[in-house]
Formats: structure tokens, C-alpha cells, sequence
């Protein structure tokens, strides 16, 4: 690196960045990955998994060198009442097809972060860049606290608050309605009580999804994830229903870890870590314009997060390789103009990144209008039918169906009874 | 599990000076005081005698809720400088 001048500079090693340094690395580009933490992944928690198809697409066969903590074998759905819940899965063999692995952050970011430095890419940790330097409306390299560096490029992957992206007004303030806060624990467990209770092999893991109870009537949605020998129990909740009920979310988090069905799960275990992230769940409508003279936004940067399918990390890597194929073009082409950048905008457009986030514009909407029908009415109802099929106590069936037909048609069940997502899908398939 | 409790699970390295600021008089005017209660670490309480908010900046989680959930936007928000702030382990 001579003169502090490098081809490209990115801000921020989370997947985005990672991902975008990388290939910048693989294609002989001369690349300064920025971090603030003391280690890539030092800030960084996330309620989920990386996805193993799209994850080998940046680190090729990453299960066998990196550090995953289990296969995910099933998904399940928690649907909560005050004190009950129905539960129903997805169980699959893992065997010869991995689809997702749940991971440790500080551990899995920081692996990446190596790989990136091993194909070349040099890398600054422990620093801050304080701002964007511009000259003649181009971005032109960064300011630290320290110091100064220059690129032709810089890619901004420094997160869902990106002051970088707001510096330079590719951002505006967040609204609160498109944004999560998401609370969780990490909870040690004994490995094989561990397993025993999500009744997974060894290397084997769940993916929980928490519908109701504490979480009703809100737009909100609970999580468990299994690792090795720790559970992560946490949920995310709009900006704006906290400030809609006056939650305080650590209490709101003890509320769901003392739901009875869910206390079962991490009874005995000890909370290691508790921790606290945003998420970007604006979706389509709130991606800001994703690129300037010189500069380009990935990730939760670019607000690159699909809520409807819990879909982040991927999302991520996929945009950060992107914009560095956008910028190894530019280099080849000594064309760092906003005109030359917009490729990355319009090769985001033809990948699932935007096409996704486009078919789900008016979900959330939707969602939001019927939280109370699918956190409060699904569950209970869903309850009461298993209960009726099973409880003996003497009392004649009949009447029983009757009360409970009663009962669904003054809640509204019948007229909503065409399952939401499957109404969801239709609108969206209209479009 | 309370508040305090969650936040003894974590490692810190804390700075000497606050990067979150507020201006008091702002808050004073406030009735909602959102970030008394939507903080996830707890960082801010009103102190009705001194009319100050107390801001402890040292369990920052460093996640931007109170920023933007702030109804007079008056939350100076940054990141601490480097080397400072949370380190998660699990994340």
C-alpha cells in the first residue's frame, strides 16, 4: 500500500464487507478492509443461521474449515398462547445437502475476515473511520481517527446505522417503522440435554420461529437457535410498537423465556451473553439509492434484510459480491463515476437481492394488519381444536364442537380463515 | 434475570468520555422520554431533581434504537472510538 492509496477501500467486516473484499482479493485488486471492533465480528450478533449454498458461493465447502456449530435438520414453529402452544416442524436429513448452519458470530466473522487477508486483501481492525473524504462531489478515501486513506472506490458495509451512507446523504434518518430492535440471551445448556430436548443428533440443530404469547398482538417474533452447547433465545419487535406499549425489551425477553413451553427448553442453563442488535426491516420501499461517484452501500447498510423470509446474511454476501464485481469493472475501465456504479444497482436488480425484496413490498403491510389474527387467534384457536380432538372429560362432543365453531366465527377465523400466508403469496404473485 | 444482571454477562472495555450526548433542556420539554425504556441496556434514567438525564454511556450497547426512536431527535449518537465499546463473544 504506497502513500496510504489503495483501489479500494471497504468499511466494515460483517458478511457484506467480507464478501466484497474478497472478491475484490481473488481478482488481484488491492483492497483495505476496515474494522472498527477489536476483531471482525466483535459487534456483530445476529437470531439465525447462514445459508449454506449461497455462504460456499463466497467460501467454497466452509463447513469442512470454518466454525459452525450445527447443521440445521429442522425448523419448527412455536405458536404460543398465555400458558399452551401447538407446535409444528420440518425435519430433513442434512446428510449430503446442507441448507443452513447456525454459527457463532465472533467466531464465524472473524474466520471470514482471515480468509479475506489469506487471498490478500489487507486488513485494518480496531479503527474507525469517522467520515467519507470528498473532493468535487466524489468520494475519495476515509478519515479515521488517526489518519487518512484513498481509493478510487469505497464500499460502505459499516452496518444498519451506516453514518457513512447518511454522511453523504445516501441515507436519511431511519424511520422507526422500519427498523427492529432485536434482544437475545446465549444460553449454556449440557450438550447432550441439549439434544435431547430439540431432539437432534449430534452436529444436528433447530431453527425456531416464536409466534404469540408474549409476543401477541405486536409486530414481533421470537426466536431459538441451537449451537453446540448453547441455545440463543431472542425476538425482534418493530421501533415503533416498543415505543407504541412502553416496552422495556430485556423485560419483554424474560416474559417469553418464562413461557412455559419455552422455559422447558433452557431450564437449568445459564445465560452467557445477552445482547442487542437493530435490523433493517423496511424492506423494498425503504433501500435508499445504493450508489454515487465513487462509492457504493451493501448490506444492512443498504437495508438489504428480507423480513418475511428471515433472510439477512445472505443477502449480505450476495451485495457485497456484487458491488466488488461493480468495482473491479470500474478499476478495469478507470470509470468511478456514478454513471459506471450504477451497474451494481441494476446487476442487484436481476438478483434475488432486489427481486425478493420487491415480491414482498406490501407483505410486512399485511402482516402488521393481521398480528392480532396470526399471534393471538391462530394459536388460541389452533389449541382448542387439538384439545377437542384429545381431551376426555365427559363432556359430549357435540356441544363441544359448537362451542368451538362459536367461538371461531366471532373471532373472525371462518372469514379469515384462507391462511394469511397463502393470501400474501397470491398478492404478491399478482404484481 | 434483571437488567444489571444480563449486562454482567458482557465485556466491556468503557472510555473514559460518553460518545451519546443529550440536550438537557430538550429533554426537560419531553413528556415521552422514549429512551427511558426502549434502551435495551437501560443506559438512560431522568433524574427529576437535577433535571438531567444520566446517561451510562458504558453499557451502550451500541445498537442506534434510542437515536431513532427519539421524538425530538435530540440523541447526539456515535460509536465509541476504537477499542472501546462492547465485545461480544457469542454474538
Amino acid at each position: 500500500m504506497e502513500n496510504n492509496k489503495v483501489e479500494v477501500i471497504v468499511v466494515g467486516a460483517g458478511p457484506a464487507g467480507v464478501s466484497a473484499a474478497i472478491t475484490l482479493a481473488r481478482a488481484g485488486k488491492e483492497v483495505l478492509l476496515i474494522e472498527r471492533g477489536d476483531c471482525a465480528g466483535d459487534k456483530n450478533i445476529f437470531g439465525g443461521t447462514i445459508y449454506a449454498k449461497q455462504t460456499a458461493e463466497i467460501f467454497p465447502k466452509f463447513w469442512l474449515t470454518g466454525p459452525i456449530e450445527r447443521a440445521i435438520t429442522e425448523q419448527k414453529i412455536f405458536l404460543l398462547t398465555d400458558y399452551n402452544s401447538t407446535q409444528f416442524s420440518y425435519k430433513y436429513s442434512s446428510k449430503g445437502a446442507y441448507k443452513a448452519f447456525t454459527v457463532n458470530r465472533a467466531k464465524w466473522d472473524k474466520w471470514c475476515c482471515n480468509q479475506a487477508e489469506k487471498e490478500g486483501a489487507y486488513y485494518a481492525p480496531k479503527t474507525l473511520v469517522k467520515e467519507l473524504i470528498l473532493k468535487d462531489g466524489k468520494v475519495i478515501g476515509i478519515r479515521t481517527e488517526f489518519e487518512e486513506f484513498y481509493s478510487d472506490i469505497v464500499i460502505i458495509a459499516d452496518g444498519v446505522n451506516s453514518l457513512l451512507a447518511k454522511q453523504i446523504g445516501l441515507r436519511k434518518d431511519i424511520k422507526d417503522t422500519d427498523v427492529s430492535l432485536s434482544v437475545k440471551e446465549v444460553i449454556k445448556i449440557n450438550k447432550e440435554k441439549l439434544e435431547d430436548r430439540f431432539n437432534v443428533d449430534e452436529e444436528d440443530g433447530c431453527a425456531c420461529k416464536i409466534l404469540g404469547g408474549p409476543l401477541k398482538d405486536k409486530f414481533a417474533l421470537g426466536f431459538m437457535y441451537t449451537n453446540k452447547d448453547t441455545i440463543s433465545i431472542g425476538y425482534s419487535i418493530s421501533l415503533d410498537e416498543i415505543k407504541k406499549y412502553k416496552i422495556k425489551p430485556y423485560e419483554l425477553l424474560d416474559e417469553l423465556k418464562a413461557h412455559p413451553t419455552i422455559s422447558a427448553y433452557i431450564k437449568d442453563g445459564e445465560t452467557i451473553e445477552y445482547s442487542s442488535h437493530l435490523i433493517p426491516e423496511g424492506g423494498y420501499k425503504a433501500i435508499p439509492k445504493l450508489y454515487d461517484n465513487g462509492v457504493m452501500i451493501v448490506g444492512d447498510a443498504a437495508m438489504l434484510v428480507n423480513n418475511v423470509h428471515f433472510e439477512g446474511t445472505n443477502l449480505a454476501m450476495l451485495s457485497g459480491k456484487i458491488a466488488a464485481e461493480t468495482a473491479i469493472e470500474a478499476i478495469n475501465s478507470k470509470d468511478f463515476s456514478a454513471s459506471s456504479l450504477s451497474k451494481y444497482y441494476t446487476k442487484l436488480k436481476e438478483s434475488i437481492v432486489i427481486k425478493d425484496l420487491k415480491t414482498h413490498k406490501n407483505t410486512i403491510e399485511i402482516i402488521k394488519k393481521n398480528i392480532h389474527t396470526l399471534s393471538s387467534i391462530y394459536p388460541e384457536t389452533a389449541c382448542e381444536f387439538i384439545e377437542i380432538l384429545t381431551e376426555a372429560d365427559g363432556i359430549e362432543k357435540k356441544v363441544k364442537y359448537r362451542k368451538f365453531l362459536k367461538d371461531i366465527i366471532k373471532k373472525g377465523v371462518i372469514t379469515s380463515s384462507i391462511p394469511l400466508a397463502i393470501l400474501a403469496m397470491e398478492k404478491c404473485l399478482k404484481r | 434475570m434483571n437488567i444489571n444482571e444480563k449486562l454482567a454477562t458482557l465485556k466491556y472495555n468503557k472510555d473514559k468520555e460518553s460518545h451519546l450526548a443529550v440536550d438537557n433542556d430538550v429533554c426537560m420539554r419531553c413528556n415521552e422520554k422514549v429512551c427511558t425504556y426502549i434502551c435495551p441496556a437501560n443506559v438512560y434514567e431522568w433524574n427529576e431533581e437535577k433535571c438531567i438525564m444520566t446517561i451510562r454511556y458504558e453499557n451502550c450497547l451500541e445498537c442506534g434504537a434510542c437515536k431513532i426512536a427519539c421524538d425530538k431527535k435530540n440523541i447526539i449518537w456515535r460509536y465509541p472510538n476504537c477499542e472501546y465499546g462492547v465485545k461480544y463473544k457469542n454474538g
